[in-house]
């Protein structure tokens, strides 16, 4: 029953997108007729409709109806309630549901808050993204349909993946679709404002709510999935340069640089072109991590779906849309304000270009790191890999005229000034922070030659951005977001630079040594849990000063039966002390690993700096 | 002569231009050096000359065949026709188990032994890596 009450909204949704496509068309073609008020009913009932299919799959989960594929697939009744609700978008089908809520509901938004904006602007909006909708309509109702009927209906589940029980990764995908399908948003309303000639200050200025919300959404989105990846899938590391994990980096470089160049063209009216690319860009590329993550061709060590039919439907459906979007570019670029302002080489303006630079050049290097492996396959059938030391080699030299330009480009003025300026203090802070640095090398023989100006320049954009709290020149959101950058990159260095790691095989009893360190394996016991039993372990790690106990775990869980290892921490400030173990076979030995992480916490607290920095942003009302 | 934005549109097209080549000459000499390629036993058996470089290595762990001390893990992957020996000193991941799949990343001694630096596998029951799917398909023929 339920089930069909969410597949027939889906239909509903399907006819209100055709009707949206037609209408729109119409009212472009004969500007007279106004019909906000028909497509503002049409519209409602699409996102109620998409939103009433959405809650029947997760009431479909929470009653654990096995009569529903999706259901039987990716449940099971013994499952705690909160997984059983977060398991309906931890799959492939209802993940796309997900998207297509979004996608609506957004849109909806748009149509609601814009009404002070040209109508044919908003009209071709709902119609460019209407375009997308009916999109993700078909692909779910015809290859991934979440509201299949099974029969003769089964009396179990057969189980969520225990490493996707977790509460960072039940949270996950929703905030990071609400990131990704933001971004369709300053899409369809970039296409719209150049097709209406409005690609301006006005347009800029209502659209950069959309970019700033996407942006929190994203970063957060992978905050949430790299803290995951720590304790979870026991990594010990916060980025690993996987496949999956570079996907959401892209769109974030884009985002990142769209949210720059947003401003200058809402405060100097340039960069138009650019804008628009960027925005293009970012939709692509977030679709095309979708694809890329939902259709296995990814060679990731956890890819999802594998169902390579999906993954064409999307790559093609793809390709239409970012065809379609060139294709109106070139034709309506030439409507594009091209009255010549004047430009100076030092100004805010190249500073913010020159950000651009730098995140497409990390973007490009990602991109190319992430989809070689696939291209060479097809090309020649040789499998590769590409590890962490490509993207480090040619991300890592990069990041000291990155940081320079960061720590000058944001004092700079609008349209011209000059650098001749730079005061006394500056210059202090400089030499200090190559002090600094100097002696952190000279203290512990680090011989790495990168590592100096690495330091130097952290602490010199550390220091600037506090500096920068006393001074009334930046918004407070600007400060606090590169204020939290800083401090990213700073503990990331300490974090690098200084971690620890060490495994062994270790029986109960035994006792390593490790640097200053003892660590010792004192016990294990088992512990039955409701749905899952446990293997606890008891390490003591103990140095001159303290001992840290730490109770690692090792899950087997029943249905689907699969284990997992649930890392020991001991967090504070200065560090983290991380122990995982796993079971190897029966003769007694555990795989043993420890890690050292200097600064951990900061790492995570230093991006949710940076994204509270965006919300400022986003709340601030006239900046 | 040319006119100064001219001049200005011109230099700006170089820059972009030329670092549009030292970014191709970077990732092209990064590539070069840090791209791993993956093999199968049998492939293994086959090469012609072993090389320094790192490789990635894919099967199955043979049932039985894994061997750990204090420090190491000895065991055998196996497409079911040729074998390695990996020996391998680090952690491994959740779902290393003797009868399921497993990559292998390490350099080879000779063509039956590779000094592995990282072990790979999946944390699904059911997931075979694509490579170790197509390189045990590939011998069933």
């Amino acid at each position: 029953m339920i089930n069909q009450i969410g597949n027939y909204s889906l239909f509903i949704a399907l006819f209100a997108s055709i009707f949206l496509i037609f209408q729109s068309s119409n009212v472009i073609r004969n500007k007279s007729k106004n019909l906000d008020g028909k497509i503002f009913s049409v519209l409602s009932v699409q996102s109620l409709m998409v939103l009433i299919s959405f809650f029947s799959l997760i009431y479909a989960f929470i009653v654990s109806d096995f009569s529903n594929e999706t259901v039987y697939n990716n449940s099971h009744t013994t499952k705690p309630l909160f997984y059983k609700i977060s398991g309906s978008w931890g799959n492939h089908e209802g993940s796309l549901l997900l998207w297509l809520l979004v996608l609506t509901i957004f849109l909806f938004i748009f149509f609601i808050s814009s009404k002070k904006l040209l109508n044919k602007y908003r009209i071709l909006t709902v119609l460019f993204q209407e375009l997308i909708i009916i999109g993700f309509l078909l692909f779910i109702l015809f290859t991934s349909n979440p509201f299949l009927h099974l029969f003769p209906i089964p009396k179990e589940g057969t189980g969520l993946n225990p490493i996707l029980q977790d509460p960072a990764l039940a949270i996950h995908p929703p905030i990071l679709y609400l990131g990704y399908v933001g971004t369709s948003i300053i899409f369809s309303s970039a296409l719209a404002a150049l097709v209406c000639g409005m690609v301006n200050k006005i347009w800029a200025k209502h659209i950069k709510k959309w970019i700033v919300i996407s942006w929190i959404f994203l970063t957060i989105g992978i905050l949430l999935g790299s803290i995951w990846a720590y304790y979870e899938l026991g990594w010990g590391g916060f980025w690993f340069w996987d496949p999956v994990e570079n996907v959401s980096l892209m769109p974030w470089f884009c985002l990142t640089a769209l949210f720059h160049t947003i401003i200058v063209l809402e405060k100097r009216n340039i960069y138009q072109s650019w804008t628009i690319i960027l925005s293009i860009a970012t939709f692509s590329l977030s679709m095309g991590g979708t694809f890329l993550v939902r259709s296995g061709i990814l060679n990731s060590i956890h890819t999802f779906a594998n169902d390579p039919s999906r993954g064409i439907f999307i790559l093609c459906f793809l390709l239409v849309l970012v065809l379609l979007a060139i294709f109106i570019f070139f034709i309506f670029q030439k409507k594009l304000l091209k009255k010549l302002t004047k430009t100076f080489l030092v100004s805010k303006e190249t500073a913010i270009m020159v950000n651009n630079w730098f995140m497409m050049f990390f973007l490009s290097v990602v991109l190319i790191g992430t989809i070689y492996p696939i291209f060479l396959e097809v090309i020649n059938g040789s499998k590769i890999s590409i590890g962490p030391p490509f993207y480090q080699k040619l991300i890592v030299p990069f990041l000291i005229p990155f940081l320079l330009f960061m720590a000058v480009g944001p004092k700079l003025k609008w349209i011209k000034d000059s650098l001749s300026k730079i005061n006394f203090n500056q210059l202090m802070l400089f030499i200090l922070s190559i002090a600094i640095s100097f002696l952190l090398v000279k203290l512990y023989g680090i011989s790495y030659l990168l590592i100096l100006p690495l330091f130097a320049l952290g602490f010199f954009l550390f220091f600037l951005t506090i500096k920068d709290f006393f001074s009334k020149k930046s918004t407070l959101s600007q400060k606090i977001s590169h204020f939290g950058f800083s401090l990213f990159i700073l503990s990331i260095l300490f974090n690098a630079t200084f971690a620890k790691e060490f495994s062994s095989n270790m029986k109960v009893g035994d006792e390593r040594k490790f640097l200053n360190k003892i660590i010792k394996f004192e016990n294990i016991k088992i512990i039955e849990k409701n749905n899952y039993k446990s293997l606890v372990a008891n390490f003591k790690i103990s140095d001159e000063k303290n001992i840290i106990s730490l109770n690692p775990e090792v899950r087997i869980y029943n249905q689907p039966r699969t284990l997992t290892s649930e890392a020991a921490i001991n967090s504070n400030i200065y560090s983290d002390n991380f122990l995982v173990f796993n079971v190897i076979k029966d003769d007694g030995y555990y795989n043993v690993r420890y890690q050292f992480k200097p600064l951990m916490m900061w790492i995570w607290f230093s991006i949710i700096l940076i994204s509270v920095g965006g919300i400022l942003s986003y709340l601030k009302k006239n900046e | 002569m040319y006119g100064k934005k001219v001049k200005l549109r011109a230099f700006f097209i170089l820059l972009i231009f030329l670092s549009a080549i030292l970014t191709i000459f970077l990732v092209i000499k990064a590539l070069e050096e840090n791209v791993v390629y993956f093999k199968s036993p049998s492939e293994i058996k086959n090469l012609s000359e072993l090389g320094n470089k790192k490789i990635r290595v894919g099967g199955m762990v043979k049932k039985s065949s894994i061997k750990t001390n204090d420090s190491e893990i000895n065991f055998i992957i196996t497409d079911f026709k040729n074998e390695l020996l990996v020996s391998f000193e680090g952690s491994v991941p959740n779902l290393f188990e003797e009868g399921k799949g497993v990559v292998a990343e390490g350099f080879l001694k000779d063509r039956s032994y590779l000094k592995a630096v990282k072990i790979l596998a999946k944390h699904d029951e059911n997931y075979m890596p694509p490579e170790v799917n197509e390189a045990l398909k590939d011998n069933k023929q």
